[in-house]
């Protein structure tokens, strides 16, 4: 069951510039060969786990939060969702009846039905590489930092810091020119729209 | 971070990488591990940011989106990215040639202009004076390559050939009409010509008027760039036809314009002993590393070197002369005419800096990482940019101008030596590893060594002492650890009795590793028909024939050989090779040498998988519309054993 040093994904929007090299890297990682040259040539195709969704101007990465007392494990009438002893949500295929009360559950709309078994799949925070002690595939192929890999602790007091040193700027009214390029674009683009909306009406 | 003997199977980079992790200078292993995992869109070649609607992507996992915005396919995306890989490439190799072109015009009008003026000069007309910065060093070869391209020779001065020959070329580059290139009408055989002129029929494009023939080299790179504009050209087929035509006018056109013109200009490699590798600097010497690919500038730099005045200076602050070396193809091209050492390949270029010996890299065009200034950061070298279209960001900008070619050489060579009282002595670490080698096997040097002839090797392949030839070509690349699946590909195949000719930073590699010393022939690594053939002829069991652009040389010698047993080249026994592949450069080269007929492999895998019709056509439905195609395998044995298979099945075709 999950603890407090049980490690999870972290999503920041704000960092999300939607490349989808997660959900490649994803899909490579649940490959049988594990390698993107000959990942696109297997029968059948290996699918993502992990969705980005793009939200006006922001984009969004989902994938399963691993909850703690999870809706989908504790709804199963089969039990072939578990948590492991790392606190991730697995799935056994072999007795999933394809019944996807665990979509309906799910308050994130992570688990997805695979038509070709009849089974549901979703991310399992890719045990092979746990077992190494490497991140998952989608942190590590992450570039900008909006997917981070850590225990609650560590994410939270990674927060709780940045926001303290924002608060401090914001304060000695410093916090506009840290505008990092990203921001800025994303300002710009605001601005776009509303002067756009503006003259349409 | 990476073990030193990951990254290298050359002792002295491996030395000089573990010297640079100890003081914390980030090399090119180091940013390739930071780019990990690369862009799966990227690497498959199925991302297109041709337009303001994109960039779009293609889902290489069969799901949506299977369409670009404008609804371009994967196959159409990926083909269009290949076509622009080898217009740069091409576009890089004939700006190369342009400029050497227009180095030869601009010494017969100088010749001209000082005879005008009445200037003291020695044998002005064969421009063969002390006071002009460039002068013609092999009249023979112009008078040859005026009269392969038609120009009347009788009764002209040399002056006046190097002019028409120039205007020829720079014609070329510039022409509007549908010919093919006068060039390539001049060098290449009959029977491949017209595989060029029914290539496009066969593909089922017939509207391509004269095949995949190129008409004017700077055209071909233009049309690229048109076809692949938002709403143009969407058949994979025409645009990989087009991406053809474009390499031809690499091949027989630009960078044969620059090999040709570069040996009138600079002389005709002759087979000469050379050194490489690091161990070529010297401790008690200024030491100059000239980089890049252009030997318009490196030569002058030699030259200077030779200077009274300035290695008098050198000797004033301490050094005992001024010792100049190569690096990457500007090397290679100063080793075959001068047999000056060249220091190493494209992954040793931070290395030499990381020796704290190098007083200046100078470096002109291609291949050079910005990163150079940064390594040179932590020493005293300096980083010279010599060429008006490479600016380096933190580099000394000394601006070279053919007119003024020996005054700026002098200035970049006293520099240079100006800088050597910075050297900290305690800094230096130059590995001792160096290793020597005959090169200088241009065509005609070739020719020379076997009685004037190629009929020796002809028969030599005929009788089955070599079973065939292989040219292998240029780059280093880190995503594969250096020198690694060019030494293995290398001895796989002479074990195999294949005679090897080869260029770029391929052949340095194989001179680094000693394959270039007729003495090679001895070991386990040659057969026993290739080793007969070597000692016969008192050759290595492999040929440097120069620097990338040199791959026309290779071009040339297997023209010679399809004439003499009257068949296109596809016919012949002879396979291509790049096995650490980097540039957009050496995708032309590899398309250019698939499309004259010779069947290429390719060590990496290009951005072309996501492309599933796009890769039938380049490794199989090639065969029947130009004779030959690509073999792309990672694995350098398996590649052996596949560019040996091709050979054989030439052989048995030819019924030898």
């Amino acid at each position: 069951m999950p603890t407090d040093s049980t490690p999870t994904i972290f999503i920041d929007p704000a960092k999300c510039i939607g490349c989808r090299q997660c959900e490649i890297a994803c899909a490579v990682e649940h490959s049988q060969s594990k390698d993107l040259f000959s990942a696109i040539f297997e029968d059948p195709l290996p699918l993502p786990r992990i969705h980005i969704l793009p939200m006006g101007a922001y984009n969004v990465p989902m994938n399963c939060r691993h909850c703690d007392g999870a809706p989908c494990v504790e709804v199963c009438p089969t039990g072939a969702l578990f948590h492991d002893e790392d606190g991730a949500v697995m799935i056994t295929p072999e007795k999933c009846i394809g019944c996807k009360m665990c979509a309906i559950v799910c308050p994130f709309g992570i688990p997805e039905f695979e038509a070709l078994n009849g089974v549901m799949f979703k991310c399992d925070m890719c045990p092979d590489r746990r077992a190494e002690g490497r991140v998952p595939a989608c942190v590590e192929a992450c570039k900008t930092g909006a997917l981070q890999f850590g225990t609650i602790d560590e994410i939270v007091g990674r927060v709780r810091k940045e926001t303290a040193e924002k608060i401090i700027k914001l304060k000695e009214g410093e916090y506009e020119e840290e505008y990092n390029g990203w921001d800025l674009y994303r300002s710009m683009y605001a601005e776009i729209i509303r002067v756009n909306e503006g003259e349409s009406k | 971070m990476k073990k030193y003997k990951e990254v290298s199977i050359d002792s002295t980079t491996q030395q000089m990488y573990e010297r640079a992790q100890e003081m914390g200078i980030e090399t090119v292993w180091e940013r390739l591990e930071k780019q990990q995992p690369q862009c799966g869109y990227g690497l498959l070649g199925v991302c297109c940011r041709n337009c303001m609607m994109g960039p779009c992507r293609i889902n290489p996992f069969g799901g949506e989106p299977t369409r670009g915005v404008c609804g371009a396919d994967a196959d159409t995306i990926v083909a269009r990215n290949l076509l622009r890989m080898i217009a740069a490439g091409a576009a890089a190799h004939s700006d190369h040639g342009r400029h050497v072109a227009l180095t030869l015009l601009i010494a017969a009008e100088m010749a001209e202009k000082f005879k005008k003026e009445g200037k003291p000069v020695l044998e002005l007309d064969n421009m063969a004076s002390n006071t002009l910065p460039y002068q013609v060093r092999d009249a023979e070869k112009l008078k040859a390559v005026a009269e392969r391209l038609g120009i009347e020779t009788e009764g002209k001065t040399i002056r006046e050939l190097a002019k028409e020959v120039a205007e020829v070329a720079l014609h070329d580059f510039g022409k509007q009409d549908e010919e093919a290139l006068r060039f390539l009408k001049a060098y290449l055989n009959p029977k491949t010509y017209e595989v060029f002129e029914t290539a496009a029929a066969k593909a089922g494009m017939p509207w391509f008027e004269n095949g995949i023939l190129p008409r004017g080299i700077d055209r071909e790179i233009v049309e690229s760039l048109h076809r692949t504009h938002i709403g143009t050209d969407h058949d994979p087929v025409s645009i990989l036809l087009h991406g053809l035509k474009t390499s031809l006018g690499d091949a027989w056109g630009g960078s044969l314009i620059a090999t040709e013109l570069q040996d009138i200009l600079f002389g005709t490699p002759q087979v000469i002993k050379a050194e490489a590798n690091l161990g070529v600097l010297k401790e008690d010497y200024v030491n100059i590393v000239v980089h890049g690919h252009e030997p318009v500038l490196s030569e002058k730099i030699v030259e200077a070197a030779q200077d009274p005045e300035l290695i008098e200076l050198a000797q004033k602050y301490g050094a005992k002369g001024i010792n100049v070396v190569g690096m990457c193809c500007t090397g290679l091209e100063v080793l075959m005419r001068h047999g000056i050492p060249i220091a190493g390949n494209f992954l040793q270029q931070e290395m030499a800096i990381v020796t704290g010996a190098v007083e200046a890299m100078v470096v002109d065009v291609q291949c050079i990482m910005p990163a150079t200034v940064d390594v040179a950061r932590c020493f005293h070298t300096k980083i010279i940019d010599t060429s008006p279209l490479a600016t380096f960001p933190g580099a000394i900008h000394i601006k070279f101008d053919e007119r003024r070619a020996d005054e700026i050489a002098k200035e970049i060579v006293r520099t240079a030596v100006e800088n050597f009282p910075n050297r900290s002595k305690k800094r230096v670490e130059i590995p001792k590893e160096k290793m020597a080698g005959y090169v200088g096997f241009s065509v005609e040097a070739i020719l020379k060594h076997f009685g004037g002839n190629l009929k020796p090797i002809e028969e030599a392949i005929v009788e089955g002492k070599i079973k065939g030839v292989a040219g292998l070509v240029g780059c280093n690349n880190p995503k594969i650890k250096q020198d690694h699946n060019h030494i293995k590909i290398a001895n796989e195949l002479m074990k195999r009795d294949v005679l090897l000719i080869g260029t770029g930073c391929w052949a340095t590699a194989a001179m680094k590793y000693g394959i270039f010393l007729p003495e090679y022939a001895d070991t386990d690594n040659v057969g026993p028909g290739l080793r007969e053939f070597a000692k016969e002829w008192g050759i290595p069991p492999a040929l440097n024939m120069g620097s990338c652009v040199d791959c026309t040389r290779m071009l040339v010698l297997a023209d010679l050989i399809a004439r003499d047993l009257n068949v296109p080249i596809s016919a012949l026994p002879v396979v291509g090779s790049a096995p650490e592949a980097m540039t957009e450069k050496a995708v032309s080269i590899g398309t250019y040498f698939v499309a004259s007929g010779i069947t290429t492999h390719l060590g990496i895998v290009p951005p072309v998988l996501g492309g599933p019709k796009v890769v039938k056509i380049l490794t199989q439905d090639l065969y029947d519309i130009v004779g030959a195609a690509f073999i792309v395998e990672p694995d350098p044995y398996k590649a052996a054993r596949l560019m040996y298979d091709h050979i054989m099945k030439k052989r048995k075709e030819l019924g030898i």
